[in-house]
C-alpha cells in the first residue's frame, strides 16, 4: 500500500484539536487520522480525554481550536443531529436508548420515516428488521420494547440506530464492557462486516487483547494530547503502548512519606458483597495509613466505598470502625467517617450555596446551640480551614459553583476536617482537578495521615494510587485481585492487573 | 465607545454584591407600589381619604393572612424539594373537624387544638408516604387532596358548619393596638418562618435536602426524617390557616380554601422559590401573597370581574418567573467571567 493511496482513504482528520472546560483543558492538541474501512483504536487512561473527543465528534461539544476535516471538508457539527446527518454515529458507553420505546422506534429515533407527519410504523419496523438481519440478529423483534432486551441486545439496537443513519463512521465507546465473552465475538464479526463495506470504526476499550484482535491502528491519548498516532495494532509491543499511556507530560509530585509503624486497624471490612457490584471484599485501614484501591470505572470500587460508608446496604459482610458496626451514613458520620464522593457536583455540593455553608454541611449541627445555627462561628471555622487548604479564592462567601474543580474538592475534603474525622474515604479525589491543585490535595491527604487519620482512596490513575498509598488493593470486575505494599508494585504491573487480559494474560490473578 | 460598554457592566457587578434575594424583594415591593398607584389613579376619590387607605391596607393584609400562613409552610416544602398539593384540602378537613358540634363542646382551645393536630397528622401521613413509601410528592399530596376533602365532606355531611364559639369568631374582629389580630398572626408566622429557615439547623437541613439530597445524605443528614417534618410543618400551617378562615367566615365547610394549593405555590414562586428545590425566601413568599391580594383588592374597588382578575394573575406568574430566569442567568454569567 503506497503512501499516496492511503492518504486518499483518510475520511477523518483532527489537527491540534483543543477543548477546554472551566478549570480543565480536556483536549490539549489531539491528532487523529481515520481511514475508510479501518478499525481505529483509541487508547488512554481514564481522564485522558477520550470521552471528550468522542463528544466533539458527535456534536455534543464544539472544539475551541484546531481543525477537523471529514471527507475532505471542514467539519464542525453544531449538534448531535448535525453530526449524524453527516454520517458520524456514536454508540455511547451508557447506551442512550429509550427503554419504553420499541426496537424500531429507538433505531429511527429523531428521524422516523413519516408521511405528512404521521409515522410509518410498518416501514420503520421493516427497515429495522433488515438492519438487524444485516447485524446478524434477525431474532430481535423490531416491535419489542427495548426494556425487555438484555444488555447485548440493547447494544445491537444502538448499532442498528447508527446504521439507520447510513453512518460512514461509527464511534464505539467501550462496547465490550457490558458484553459476555461470546457476545464480544459477535460484536467483532459485525465490526468486520461493517469495515468490509468501507465503514470506519473508532473503537475504544481498556482491554488491550481486544485491540489486538479487532484493531488496525492505535492512537494513544494522555492528558488530552495525542502521545502516539497510528501505531499498528497487532505488532506494537504492549510495553510501548503502556508507556505511551503513562509516559507523563506532567510529573506527579508526591510529598515524601514517613514510614508508619503498624497499628491496630481502625477500619475493618469483612467479606462485604453486593449483588452485581462487588464480591467478598475484605480490607483494613490503620490510623495514619493510606490505603489505595486501583481499578477501572465499573470495577466496583466506588460502590465498595459507598457501602463502607453506609450509603449502600451490604448484602453480606460487615464494616466496623473502632469496633462499632457501621449500618448507615448517620452512624458512619457519627463515629468519625467522612467521604468525598466520586461525583462532586451531584453527590457533594450545594452549588448555589456559599463556600462556608458547603464546608459546614456535615458539622453545622455541632456549631449550633439549641437548634439555632451559629453563622459567625461557622464562617470563622470555614475560613480557618480555607486557610489551611490554601483555598483560592479565600472568600468563603462566594457561591461554590464559581470555584474551580480543585478548589471545590478542597471544600469537600475540608468539610470533614471541621468535624472529628478519623477515617476519610476519597473517591477519585483529583478528577477534574488541575495539576497545581492536585499537588496541594496530595499534601493535604498526607498531612491528614500524618495526623493519624486513616485514608481509603480510590483512583483510576494508577500513579496516583502508587504515589499516595502505603498499601494498594487492585480491583477488577468486583473482586480484589491483588494486594501489596505500594513499594512492591510498579505502574505497569498494576495497569496489567487492572485491565483484564494483557501482559499477565493467562496468569491466575 | 469603550467606556460606554464598560460602564453598565461595572454597575451590574456592584449589584451582584447585593444579596440576590434582596434585589428580587425590592422588585416585588416595586410591583406593590405600582399596584397601589394604579389604585390611586383609577379611584382617586377613595385614595384621597387617609382613613380609607389605612383600612383598605388592613383589608388587603387580612385577606392575605390565611393564605400567607399556608404559603410559609408551602415555601418550606418547596425549598426542601417537594410540593404539597393538599394544603387546601387539609384546611377544609381541619376546619370541618374543629367545628363539629362535638369539638365545639370542648371550647375554643379544644377547637384550635383539633385543627392543629389534624393539620400535623395529615402532613405526617403525606411525609411518610413520600419518604418511606417512596411516592412522588405530586402523587402523594394529590391523593391526599382528594381524600381529605372527601373526609371533610363526610364529616360535615356536606353542610356548612356554623361556629358558635365567640372566642374563635372574635379572632377575625379583634384588633390589638389598632392592628387586626389576623394580621398579627400572619406577621408572627412569617417571622417564625424566617428565623426557622435562616437561623436554625432545621432551615439549613431544608436547603441542603432540597438543593442536593444526595449530598445531604452523604453528609450524614437524615433526609427521610427531615422530609417528613417538612410536610408536618406544612400541615401545621394549614391548621393555623383553618382557624383563621373559620373565624373570618364564622363557619367551616368541605369546600373551603378551594385552590389554596395553587395560590400558595404561585405566591412562593413569584417570591423566588424554585420548584426544583434548594432555593427560596420567606419574605419573597410574603410579598408574592401580598401582590395577589392587592390585585384582588384592586379589581374589587374598581368593580371588575374575577375572570379578568384571574387572567392578570396568570400573566403575573409567567412574567415573574421569566424575569427571574433572566436575572439568575445573567448573575451566574457574571460570576463565570
Amino acid at each position: 500500500m503506497s503512501e499516496l493511496a492511503s492518504e486518499t482513504e483518510v475520511v477523518l482528520r483532527l489537527t491540534d484539536v483543543v477543548k477546554t472546560f472551566p478549570g480543565v483543558r480536556a483536549l490539549d492538541g489531539v491528532q487523529l487520522e481515520v481511514r475508510a474501512g479501518e478499525v481505529h483504536c483509541l487508547l488512554g487512561q481514564n481522564g485522558a480525554g477520550k470521552s471528550t473527543l468522542i463528544k466533539v465528534l458527535a456534536g455534543v461539544h464544539q472544539a475551541d481550536a484546531g481543525e477537523i476535516t471529514w471527507c475532505g471538508e471542514p467539519f464542525a457539527p453544531a449538534s448531535p443531529q448535525a453530526a449524524m446527518r453527516s454520517g458520524i454515529a456514536t454508540i455511547y458507553q451508557e447506551l442512550d436508548l429509550v427503554d419504553d420505546l420499541s426496537v424500531a422506534e429507538n433505531a429511527f429515533l429523531g428521524h422516523e420515516p413519516s408521511r405528512f407527519g404521521i409515522t410509518r410504523r410498518r416501514a420503520a419496523a421493516n427497515r429495522t428488521a433488515s438492519i438487524l438481519a444485516r447485524l446478524g440478529h434477525p431474532e430481535i423483534p423490531a416491535r419489542r420494547l427495548v426494556r425487555q432486551l438484555p444488555a447485548a441486545g440493547k447494544q445491537i439496537v444502538s448499532m442498528a440506530r447508527a446504521l439507520s443513519h447510513d453512518a460512514k463512521l461509527i464511534v464505539m465507546d467501550e462496547p465490550s464492557a457490558v458484553l459476555a465473552h461470546d457476545e464480544v465475538e459477535n460484536l467483532f464479526r459485525i465490526i468486520r462486516e461493517l469495515t468490509a463495506n468501507g465503514i470506519a470504526v473508532i473503537y475504544i476499550s481498556h482491554r488491550l487483547a481486544e485491540l489486538r484482535e479487532i484493531g488496525d491502528r492505535i492512537t494513544v491519548l494522555k492528558d488530552g494530547r495525542t502521545t502516539a498516532a497510528n501505531l499498528p495494532a497487532r505488532t506494537t509491543p504492549t510495553r510501548e503502548l503502556v508507556s505511551r499511556m503513562t509516559g507523563r507530560t506532567i510529573e506527579y509530585v508526591f510529598p515524601p512519606r514517613a514510614e508508619k509503624p503498624a497499628a491496630e486497624p481502625i477500619l475493618v471490612v469483612d467479606g462485604l458483597s453486593r449483588e452485581g457490584e462487588f464480591t467478598d471484599a475484605s480490607l483494613t485501614v490503620a490510623p495514619g495509613e493510606i490505603v489505595g484501591i486501583a481499578g477501572l470505572v465499573g470495577s466496583g470500587r466506588s460502590e465498595l466505598l459507598e457501602t463502607i460508608f453506609g450509603a449502600r446496604k451490604a448484602d453480606t459482610g460487615t464494616v466496623t470502625l473502632d469496633g462499632r458496626r457501621i449500618t448507615g451514613v448517620g452512624a458512619a458520620v457519627a463515629s468519625g467517617m467522612g467521604m468525598a464522593p466520586e461525583e462532586r457536583k451531584s453527590q457533594a455540593l450545594l452549588l448555589d450555596e456559599p463556600v462556608y455553608k458547603n464546608m459546614t454541611l456535615a458539622s453545622f449541627s455541632g456549631f449550633a446551640r439549641a437548634g439555632f445555627t451559629d453563622l459567625r462561628n461557622e464562617r470563622a471555622a470555614a475560613t480557618r480551614t480555607a486557610d489551611t487548604l490554601e483555598l483560592r479564592p479565600r472568600d468563603v462567601d462566594r457561591p461554590i459553583r464559581t470555584l474551580s474543580g480543585g478548589n471545590q474538592q478542597k471544600v469537600v475534603v475540608g468539610r470533614w476536617l471541621l468535624g472529628d474525622v478519623r477515617l476519610l474515604l476519597l473517591d477519585e479525589p483529583t478528577r477534574g482537578v488541575d495539576v497545581g491543585a492536585r499537588a496541594e490535595l496530595y499534601q493535604v491527604i498526607h498531612d491528614l495521615a500524618a495526623g493519624g487519620v486513616g485514608v481509603l482512596l480510590v483512583s483510576s490513575e494508577v500513579p496516583e494510587v502508587l504515589g499516595l498509598a502505603d498499601r494498594v488493593l487492585v480491583m477488577r470486575e468486583g473482586r480484589v485481585v491483588h494486594q501489596a505494599p505500594a513499594g512492591e508494585l510498579d505502574e505497569d504491573t498494576v495497569l496489567d492487573l487492572v485491565m483484564a487480559g494483557s501482559l499477565l494474560e493467562g496468569n491466575p490473578a | 465607545m469603550i467606556t460606554e460598554t464598560a460602564l453598565p457592566e461595572v454597575r451590574e457587578r456592584k449589584r451582584v454584591r447585593l444579596d440576590e434575594g434582596v434585589v428580587r424583594n425590592l422588585g416585588l415591593v416595586g410591583v406593590l407600589a405600582i399596584l397601589m398607584i394604579i389604585g390611586a389613579v383609577t379611584r382617586p376619590e377613595l385614595y384621597g381619604d387617609a382613613t380609607w387607605v389605612k383600612n383598605n391596607i388592613f383589608t388587603i393584609l387580612q385577606q392575605a393572612s390565611a393564605i400567607g400562613v399556608v404559603t410559609v409552610g408551602m415555601t418550606f416544602v418547596l425549598i426542601g424539594g417537594g410540593v404539597d398539593l393538599s394544603v387546601g384540602a387539609i384546611i377544609a378537613l381541619a376546619g370541618v373537624w374543629s367545628t363539629t358540634l362535638a369539638t365545639q363542646s370542648y371550647g375554643p382551645l379544644g377547637m384550635v387544638f383539633t385543627a392543629l393536630v389534624v393539620g400535623v397528622v395529615v402532613g405526617l401521613i403525606n411525609g411518610v408516604l413520600i419518604s418511606y413509601g417512596k411516592l412522588v410528592p405530586f402523587i402523594a399530596t394529590l391523593a391526599m387532596l382528594v381524600a381529605a376533602r372527601g373526609l371533610a365532606a363526610q364529616i360535615s355531611g356536606k353542610q356548612t358548619q356554623i361556629s358558635a364559639d365567640a372566642t374563635i369568631n372574635g379572632i377575625a374582629t379583634t384588633k390589638i393596638l389598632g392592628i387586626p389580630l389576623l394580621v398579627l398572626i400572619l406577621a408572627a408566622v412569617v417571622v417564625a418562618g424566617w428565623v426557622l429557615l435562616n437561623r436554625t439547623t432545621f432551615g439549613r437541613r431544608t436547603v441542603a435536602v432540597g438543593g442536593n439530597p444526595e449530598a445531604a445524605r452523604l453528609a450524614g443528614i437524615n433526609v427521610k426524617r427531615h422530609t417528613v417534618l417538612l410536610y408536618a410543618l406544612s400541615g401545621l400551617c394549614c391548621g393555623i390557616g383553618a382557624i383563621m378562615l373559620t373565624s373570618q367566615a364564622t363557619s367551616a365547610q368541605a369546600a373551603m380554601a378551594n385552590l389554596y394549593e395553587l395560590d400558595a405555590i404561585a405566591a412562593a414562586i413569584i417570591g423566588g422559590t424554585l420548584l426544583s428545590g434548594g432555593r427560596g425566601t420567606i419574605v419573597g413568599a410574603l410579598f408574592g401573597v401580598l401582590v395577589f391580594s392587592t390585585i384582588t383588592n384592586l379589581f374589587a374597588i374598581n368593580n371588575l370581574s374575577t375572570e379578568a382578575q384571574n387572567m392578570v394573575k396568570g400573566g403575573i406568574i409567567v412574567a415573574a418567573v421569566l424575569i427571574q430566569q433572566f436575572r439568575y442567568r445573567s448573575i451566574t454569567q457574571l460570576f463565570k467571567r
